[in-house]
C-alpha cells in the first residue's frame, strides 16, 4: 500500500516529518471544472429567478429603457457570484471549494498549516496571469512543468493543493485479541471488509468473503473451519477471524 | 519469544490505540471547522498531535505498508494544518493591515512608486506629444466614437447620464479599474515587463486623448471630467505598477532566497497595498459615475471632490486614518 503519489515532507515540531501528497494537473482541472459548474449554476440560477420577479413574468430579457434597478438586483449579483466565487469560498472555507472536496484536495501552506486570507486571495489575483492566453493555459504548462505541481498564483502565495485522504478508513481491528496469529495487513483487509459489509451486494460480499477465508483462515489454526456458507455465517467466520476466535 | 512474535505483540497492542486516533481526527476537525468552542478540546489537541506523531513514527517503523499508517499519515497531517492556523479575526487583521502593514509597504515601495510615476508621466507626454505633432494617430489609441464625438465638438462623456444611469457607470468603471489595477500588479510576473506595458499604455492612451481635446478646444471640460475622479484613479494605477514592478525586481535580482522565493515574499508584501487600492478604486468609480459626468457639479466642487478624495488616499495609505502616530515604519 505505497502511496505512488508524489509528497511533500515537512518538519515538524515534534520531529515527525508531515507527509503531504501533492495533486497533480489532473485532480486540480477535475477541481475546477466541478467549481465551474457550481458558480455558472449559481450565477444563472439567481439571474434566472431574479429576472422573473422582476418582469413579474416568463421573461428573461432587460428592459428596454435602462433601468438601474435591473443591473443592482439582477445582473450585478449574478456576476458577483460568478467571478467573486474563489476569492470568497476559499478563505471562508479555510482553503476548500465544493470543487476541490470532491476532488479530495485542500490548498495548504508551504508549512502545512490552514493558508492565510492574504494569501488565498493573492493566489486568487493571480488567475490572471494563469488563465493567460486561454483556458489556463500559462497555469496548466506551470502545474504540469514544476515538481509540486504549481500555478503561479501557487508560487505567489505560497501555497499548494495537496489531496486530503478523507476517504482513508479508520483501523477497524482494535478489537482483536493481542494473541490473535493474523497479521496486521490481513486483519485490516478483513476490518474493511467487515465495514463495507452493508454496502455490497450479496452475492459480491459472499464471494469475498470465501477469498478472505481460503487465505487467511489457513494460516490461523486456532480458528475452525467454515461453519456456514451462508450469508450470516460467512459474517460471522469473518468477524471470529478478526477477533481470533471461534465464530460459534 | 522470537522476533516474529515480538512483532505481533507490538502491533497487536499498538492498534488498541485506534480509539485514541478517531477521537484525535474527530476533534482535530471540529477545531477546524470552528463547530467547537470547547477550551477543553483546544487543550486535549496539543496532546492529541504529540499522540499521533509518536503513534506515526511507530507506524511507519512497525506497519509501514497498511492503511493504519495511511489513516495515521491523514490524522496527523490535519492535526498540524488545524495548529499552524492562526487566529484569524476579521477586525484586528483589517486593523493591523490598513494601521501597520499597507504604510510599511509604502515606504518599503518608495523608489517603485516614483519610478512607476515617472513612467506614467512619461508615456503620457509622448502620448500627448505623438498627437499633438500627428492628430491622425489618435486613430491608435481611442474608439471611432470617442474621436467622433470630439471632431463634433462635444466631449464623450456629455449626456452620458441620459444613456447610462450613474449605478450602472460606476460598477462597470470601478470593475474595470480593479482589474487593471490588479493585471498591472499581477504582470509584474514577467519579470516587470507586463507592468510596464500596462503603464505605458496608460499614460499613452491618456496624453493622446488630452491632446486630441485640446486640438478641439476641450481641454478645459476634459479636466473638469477628471479631476474629481483622476487624482486617486491615476495615484492608484502608479501605485498598483511599483507593487508590479517590485514583483518584477524580485524575479530579475532574486538574491540568496532564490527566485522562487524572492517572487513569492515581493508578491505577497506588495499585494498588501492593493487592499487599500480595490476600495479607493471603488470610491473614485461611484465618483466617476455620479459626479464627473453630472453637468449640474460645478466645476469648483469637482476641484474640491478630487483634492480632498486624494488627500484621504495619503491619510489612509500612511495609517494615519487608524491611528499610526509615526510615518516611518516601526
Amino acid at each position: 500500500m505505497n502511496d505512488p503519489t508524489p509528497g511533500l515532507s515537512i518538519d515538524s515540531d515534534t520531529g515527525v516529518e508531515v507527509s503531504l501528497p501533492v495533486a497533480g494537473p489532473g485532480a486540480r482541472a477535475y477541481a475546477f471544472l466541478v467549481d465551474w459548474h457550481v458558480r455558472a449554476i449559481l450565477a444563472l440560477a439567481w439571474y434566472s429567478v431574479a429576472a422573473l420577479i422582476f418582469n413579474g413574468g416568463f421573461r428573461f430579457r432587460p428592459p428596454l429603457t435602462n433601468d438601474a434597478r435591473w443591473f443592482i438586483w439582477v445582473v450585478a449579483p449574478a456576476l458577483a457570484i460568478y467571478f467573486l466565487y474563489h476569492f470568497a469560498l476559499e478563505p471562508a472555507m479555510h482553503g476548500r471549494t465544493p470543487g476541490k472536496r470532491m476532488a479530495g484536495v485542500r490548498i495548504t501552506a508551504r508549512d502545512g498549516g490552514i493558508p492565510s486570507a492574504g494569501a488565498l486571495l493573492t493566489r486568487n489575483v493571480f488567475r490572471l496571469i494563469d488563465s493567460l492566453p486561454v483556458f489556463y493555459g500559462v497555469g496548466l504548462a506551470a502545474t504540469i512543468a514544476t515538481r509540486d505541481h504549481l500555478r503561479i498564483g501557487d508560487m505567489a502565495a505560497g501555497t499548494l493543493l495537496v489531496y486530503e485522504r478523507v476517504d482513508v478508513l479508520a483501523p477497524a481491528v482494535a478489537k482483536r485479541r493481542a494473541d490473535n496469529p493474523l497479521d496486521a495487513a490481513a486483519a485490516e483487509i478483513i476490518g474493511e471488509l467487515l465495514e463495507r459489509w452493508p454496502t455490497l451486494s450479496t452475492e459480491a460480499r459472499a464471494q469475498l468473503a470465501r477469498q478472505a477465508l481460503a487465505r487467511f483462515a489457513a494460516s490461523s489454526p486456532s480458528i475452525p473451519a467454515a461453519l456456514k456458507d451462508d450469508d450470516a455465517g460467512l459474517h460471522a467466520q469473518l468477524q471470529g477471524l478478526l477477533r481470533g476466535t471461534s465464530a460459534t | 519469544m522470537n522476533a516474529s512474535a515480538r512483532q505481533h505483540a507490538l502491533t497487536a497492542s499498538f492498534m488498541q490505540r485506534a480509539d485514541l486516533w478517531r477521537e484525535a481526527l474527530a476533534r482535530s476537525r471540529r477545531l477546524a471547522q470552528g463547530t467547537t468552542e470547547d477550551a477543553g478540546d483546544a487543550t486535549r489537541m496539543a496532546d492529541d498531535y504529540r499522540l499521533l506523531a509518536h503513534d506515526l513514527a511507530r507506524a511507519r517503523r512497525l506497519l509501514p505498508d497498511t492503511r493504519t499508517r495511511e489513516y495515521l499519515e491523514a490524522a496527523y497531517a490535519r492535526a498540524h494544518a488545524t495548529l499552524h492556523h492562526g487566529a484569524w479575526r476579521l477586525r484586528e487583521a483589517l486593523l493591523r493591515l490598513f494601521r501597520d502593514d499597507i504604510p510599511e509597504v509604502m515606504w518599503w515601495l518608495r523608489p517603485y512608486i516614483l519610478w512607476s510615476t515617472a513612467i506614467l508621466a512619461l508615456a503620457a507626454s509622448a502620448g500627448y506629444a505623438l498627437v499633438h505633432r500627428y492628430p491622425e494617430l489618435i486613430a491608435l489609441f481611442a474608439s471611432p466614437d470617442l474621436i467622433a464625438s470630439v471632431d463634433h465638438g462635444r466631449l464623450w462623456t456629455e449626456g452620458l447620464l441620459n444613456i447610462v444611469p450613474s449605478s450602472v457607470l460606476s460598477v462597470q468603471i470601478l470593475a474595470n479599474n480593479i482589474v487593471v489595477s490588479l493585471f498591472a500588479w499581477c504582470a509584474g510576473f514577467f519579470f516587470g515587463l507586463g507592468t510596464l506595458y500596462i503603464l505605458g499604455l496608460n499614460g499613452l492612451m491618456l496624453g493622446a486623448v488630452l491632446a486630441f481635446a485640446s486640438q478641439h478646444g476641450l481641454r478645459d471640460q476634459l479636466l473638469t471630467f477628471i479631476v474629481a475622479h483622476g487624482c486617486v484613479e491615476l495615484s492608484v494605477m502608479c501605485l498598483a505598477g511599483a507593487a508590479g514592478a517590485a514583483v518584477g525586481e524580485a524575479l530579475v535580482r532574486p538574491g540568496a532566497a532564490g527566485r522562487i522565493e524572492s517572487f513569492r515574499v515581493a508578491a505577497l508584501r506588495s499585494g498588501k497595498l492593493l487592499a487599500a487600492c480595490v476600495p479607493l478604486l471603488i470610491g473614485a468609480g461611484l465618483i466617476e459615475g455620479y459626479v464627473s459626468p453630472n453637468p449640474r457639479v460645478p466645476v469648483s466642487a469637482h476641484v474640491v471632490i478630487g483634492v480632498s478624495y486624494w488627500l484621504f488616499m495619503l491619510l489612509l495609505l500612511s495609517g494615519a486614518v487608524f491611528g499610526r502616530r509615526t510615518a516611518a515604519p516601526r
